[in-house]
């Protein structure tokens, strides 16, 4: 380490790596995000990237990012700014520059920054060059040879040599914070166990990276970022979509009913896929169905034959899965239908998040059709939302949507994991033949109003049932008039009749009444819980709240948005939980809304707090 | 209830059959009910499964555990309970609108995949439930409610889109022939992986006489061949025609003219290559020298089934890493703590 360089300390840091899809960034970005969780800062991350899996090279369609907070205090978002911006071509800068805080560091590499770039990009002149940077901090590295040169004496092609310039940038960055490189090093020596001369490379531009750095006198500022101060525990980093499968074992393991997942690859949603298919050893099937519909479909035929069964998807499968959802509704088996909601309509954008599906999965199904609709907040807290949706399936026989989106799923968090017998069993039932031989009415029901499960293989319970509209008790068909009427206000009571077993909705943030109520779901946790800190650190009086359960709403809800003077329901979509809320309570909340496809930044929430707490 | 002394009554439930008099489900109904106690197979542990037709109505007359879903996907759910619970005997009744037009995806992904399954498709070459449109296996110009000036779809051929898709069972059999029908439903069952039988059924109201050909007794012998394993291709008033191939082409011959009994085509249900041969004996009956119709056994091969090679991996996972642990799972590979 040179004498004349200084350490820094920052209390948090924002950095975005972008490049092009093939450059490596979501590596890179991932491989500091477990460095930082290891050494003990709290977290938050946006990787961003685009639909096409090679996008034209160099162009502005084909760049990848990963934003990555850190911190030594408590995180709640990815940042709204970044402080440094890593850039691999001059497409990159050009799409991010505008994030970039005025005085940010911008470290480019300059091979990707030559005439056919900049062509690729679409842009007139070099900004490293012409003095549209000055207000930052530019740091100009030619990572391309640097990394060539460190590995010039290995056979490996020049193509292939180039696919580690990632590590050069990785290498570097751990420098320049100050990280240990033991877990990228572990890491690689795993990921290239059997291609011993793509390891090496790779370990050598990473250690070349670092050796930069430290060697080469334009730099001369490091930072530290301290540890965070988090709740005493064991904490691991996660990342919503292996939190949300982790919830579906976990809800196995502690109801004992082997779990059945039919799912058709999705976009965000093929993870949940990837990671239960490795679970054979946890009482968990997979299954790859031929389309969406039978991805549901053969969920429900598991269902029926006494297991939790569960599909995976996103909006556009939702919407053909729609019929067999209406047909678990009249059947009444539990069946977990997970939606990792990105941005629609028809295919819309693939990898870009909104949370535009829940007045689908409230009312997008043919009759009068209700299914318990949930929502998960966090990478985190995906684990809890699975855990809940399958905790409610099986103890009311019913279906139930869970909601995720592409934010959350992708995203990572710091997660203080629980251990097995911190968590609650999930008592389920099947039913018994008659003791007296009495005929076995299918569609009897108990104080949840739920039937009983009456799997296949059970002497004396033999029993048809299906999608025409039954008969009260006895589960035959029936078009009779006022029955059909019965049948469907008894399955709307037995949702709402759920709201007796959940737990009353609580303030996140702020105080039990007030003048302004930020009421959110889902995905937008983390930035409405900053915004709102931040409006009460400044004295104002707000408060925030987050809705888990959105069908049935918990039964306090109404009482607790009615303490408060104005509530402001921020969503990324057009406005979709105030109509429901509107509609159920008739308060006039305030909407906001952000339909771009990307989360809330901090920023803008506490602005919008602001004009609707200073509004008379 | 020891399963050897059930009969058929055993399967009969209390409701009333709502088909239509005179409809061929009536007959299809019966002989599975027949057969069923000969499997010596419990109740509960039978699953029928439907779809969405008149024949997927068969489910709320069995006295077994059944399930009548929705249009198309009672192979995509069957495929779920067969993956999930191997242990039990899942049947699939469907029809040619709902398991070759709606639901044709499913049905030749259920084949490929060969559960050990049983499909029963009831061809009556017509939409009965909604009341009389043509169907995908509807013959060419048939004129009906929505085809008023004739229909210009050409028709699947059942048998060969079920072989196409990979099936190991490929059989075909008539409401109007208990006996064959009976010997059907119990080699379908016997057969282990999907099978797939295609039953001609008649629609008295919508589509009346569409099999007449094959199943009245004036022409049941001159139209229809009844492929025995192992015995040469023969029919006719009194089995006196047979099928040669010439090259690869199946043609009528008189048996004691020029060609004997050796010279036909010997029917081998293990021969991929001859069931196409017989499953393209698809003619148009109206046409001037057309072959007759088989019916019995096309194909019967074997393949593993899907739900075994599932097992057999979660199996293969468990011996060698052992039953999961979710407490390390929990943890995954890096954790920290804070103190």
């Amino acid at each position: 380490m040179s004498t004349s360089e200084t350490l820094v300390p920052l209390e948090q840091v924002v950095i975005k790596f972008a490049g092009d899809s093939g450059d490596g960034m979501q590596l890179t970005g991932t491989q500091f995000t477990n460095t930082a969780a290891l050494f003990g800062n709290d977290l938050g991350t946006f990787p961003d990237f685009p639909a096409e899996i090679r996008a034209p090279q160099g162009t502005t369609a084909g760049v990848s990012g990963y934003q990555l907070h850190f911190g030594s205090t408590e995180i709640y978002t990815p940042g709204d700014m970044c402080d440094v911006l890593v850039v691999m071509n001059a497409a990159a800068l050009k799409m991010n520059l505008k994030q970039l805080k005025r005085g940010g560091i911008i470290i480019a590499n300059i091979a990707g920054f030559d005439a056919k770039n900049l062509r690729l990009a679409n842009v007139e002149s070099n900004q490293l060059e012409d003095n549209s940077l000055d207000g930052y901090e530019v740091y100009k590295v030619d990572v391309t040879k640097l990394t060539r040169d460190a590995i010039a004496d290995l056979t490996l092609g020049t193509k292939e040599k180039d696919r580690c310039k990632n590590m050069f940038v990785l290498g570097f960055l751990y420098w320049m914070f100050d990280r240990d490189m033991q877990t990228s090093i572990n890491f690689l020596n795993e990921k290239f166990s059997k291609k011993t001369e793509i390891l090496e490379a790779n370990l050598r531009v990473l250690k070349a990276g670092y050796a930069y750095g430290e060697t080469t006198e334009t730099f001369s500022t490091r930072f530290k970022v301290e540890k965070a101060k988090m709740p005493a525990g064991k904490y691991r980093n996660i990342m919503g979509n292996q939190a949300l499968a982790l919830g579906i074992v976990a809800a196995s393991h502690q109801s004992g009913l082997p779990v059945f997942l039919g799912s058709y690859p999705i976009t965000p949603a093929s993870d949940v896929l990837h990671e239960l298919a490795k679970y054979k050893n946890f009482n968990i099937r997979t299954f790859q169905a031929e389309d969406e519909i039978a991805g549901i479909c053969s969920a429900i035929g598991a269902s029926f034959g006494g297991q939790i069964g569960l599909t995976t998807t996103s909006g556009p499968g939702m919407a053909l899965k729609t019929e067999a959802m209406g047909l678990a509704v009249m059947l009444e088996v539990p069946l977990v239908i997970c939606n990792i909601q990105r941005a629609g309509p028809s295919t819309g954008m693939p990898t870009k998040t909104e949370q535009a599906d829940l007045l689908q999965a409230y009312y997008g199904r043919n009759g009068e059709c209700p299914i318990p609709v949930i929502a998960a907040q966090s990478p985190s807290d995906c684990f809890r939302a699975a855990f809940e949706a399958c905790k409610i399936a099986v103890q009311h026989m019913t279906p139930v949507i869970l909601l995720s989106d592409g934010y959350i799923a992708n995203g990572a968090e710091p997660w203080r994991y629980p251990v097995t017998n911190q968590l609650e069993k999930i008592e389920k039932k099947f039913a018994a033949p008659s003791e007296h031989g009495e005929k076995f009415m299918p569609y009897a029901r108990d104080e949840k109003l739920s039937r009983p499960w009456a799997v296949p293989g059970t002497k004396g319970l033999e029993h048809r049932i299906g999608g025409l509209e039954k008969q009260n008790i006895t589960g035959n068909i029936s078009y009779d008039a006022a029955n059909h009427e019965q049948m469907v206000k008894l399955r709307e009571e037995k949702v709402e009749k759920i709201a007796d077993y959940l737990p009353e909705q609580k303030i996140d943030s702020g105080k039990d009444s007030g003048k302004v109520l930020v009421l959110g779901w889902g995905g937008t946790y983390g930035a409405l819980k900053a915004a709102v800190k931040e409006c009460i650190a400044e004295g104002m009086d707000v408060s925030h709240t987050h809705i888990r359960y959105i069908k049935p709403f918990p039964k306090n809800l109404e009482a607790l948005m009615k303490r408060f003077d104005k509530v402001l329901i921020p969503e990324i979509n057009n406005g979709q939980l105030i109509r429901i809320i509107r509609d159920r309570y008739l308060i006039p909340a305030i909407p906001f809304n952000k339909i771009q496809g990307v989360p809330f930044m901090k920023g803008e929430l506490v602005e919008k707090i602001k004009e609707v707490y200073n509004t008379k | 209830m020891s399963t050897a002394t059930l009969t058929a009554k055993d399967f009969a439930t209390d409701q009333d059959v709502r088909w239509c008099p005179g409809c061929g489900d009536y007959s299809i109904l019966k002989q599975v009910h027949t057969i069923l106690p000969q499997l010596g197979i419990a109740r509960e542990n039978i699953v029928f499964i439907s779809g969405i037709g008149c024949s997927s109505r068969f489910p709320y007359y069995t006295e077994t555990f059944g399930m009548h879903s929705i249009h198309g996907r009672a192979t995509a759910i069957a495929s779920g309970l067969k993956a999930s619970r191997p242990e039990l005997s899942v049947w699939i009744v469907t029809g040619d609108g709902d398991g070759l037009s709606i639901g044709g995806n499913h049905t030749i992904h259920l084949l490929r995949r060969n559960f050990d399954v049983n499909v029963l498709l009831f061809n009556n070459q017509i939409y009965g439930l909604t009341k009389g449109q043509y169907s995908p296996t509807s013959e060419e110009n048939k004129v009906t409610k929505s085809t008023p000036y004739g229909s210009v779809d050409h028709p699947f051929n059942p048998i060969s889109l079920a072989l196409g898709a990979e099936a190991t069972f490929v059989a075909r059999s008539m409401d109007r022939d208990p006996a064959h029908l009976q010997s059907m439903l119990l080699a379908s069952y016997k057969h282990k992986g999907s099978s797939f039988l295609e039953i001609y059924q008649n629609c008295n109201i919508f589509n009346d006489g569409a099999f007449e050909i094959f199943t009245e007794k004036a022409s049941k012998k001159q139209e229809t061949l009844m492929m025995i394993h192992g015995q040469p291709l023969r029919f006719g008033e009194n089995n006196e025609k047979g099928i040669r191939l010439d090259g690869m082409k199946p043609q009528v011959v008189t048996i004691g003219e020029q060609y004997s009994t050796d010279d036909l085509m010997v029917h081998d249900e293990t021969d991929l290559n001859k069931a196409w041969i017989v499953a393209r004996m698809f003619d148009d009956v109206h046409h001037e020298n057309h072959l007759p119709r088989p019916f019995g056994i096309f194909y019967r091969g074997e393949r593993a089934c899907y739900e075994d090679v599932m097992q057999k991996q979660i199996d293969d996972v468990l011996t060698k890493k052992g039953v999961g642990n979710l407490d390390k799972l929990l943890a995954g590979n890096e954790v920290w703590e804070i103190h």
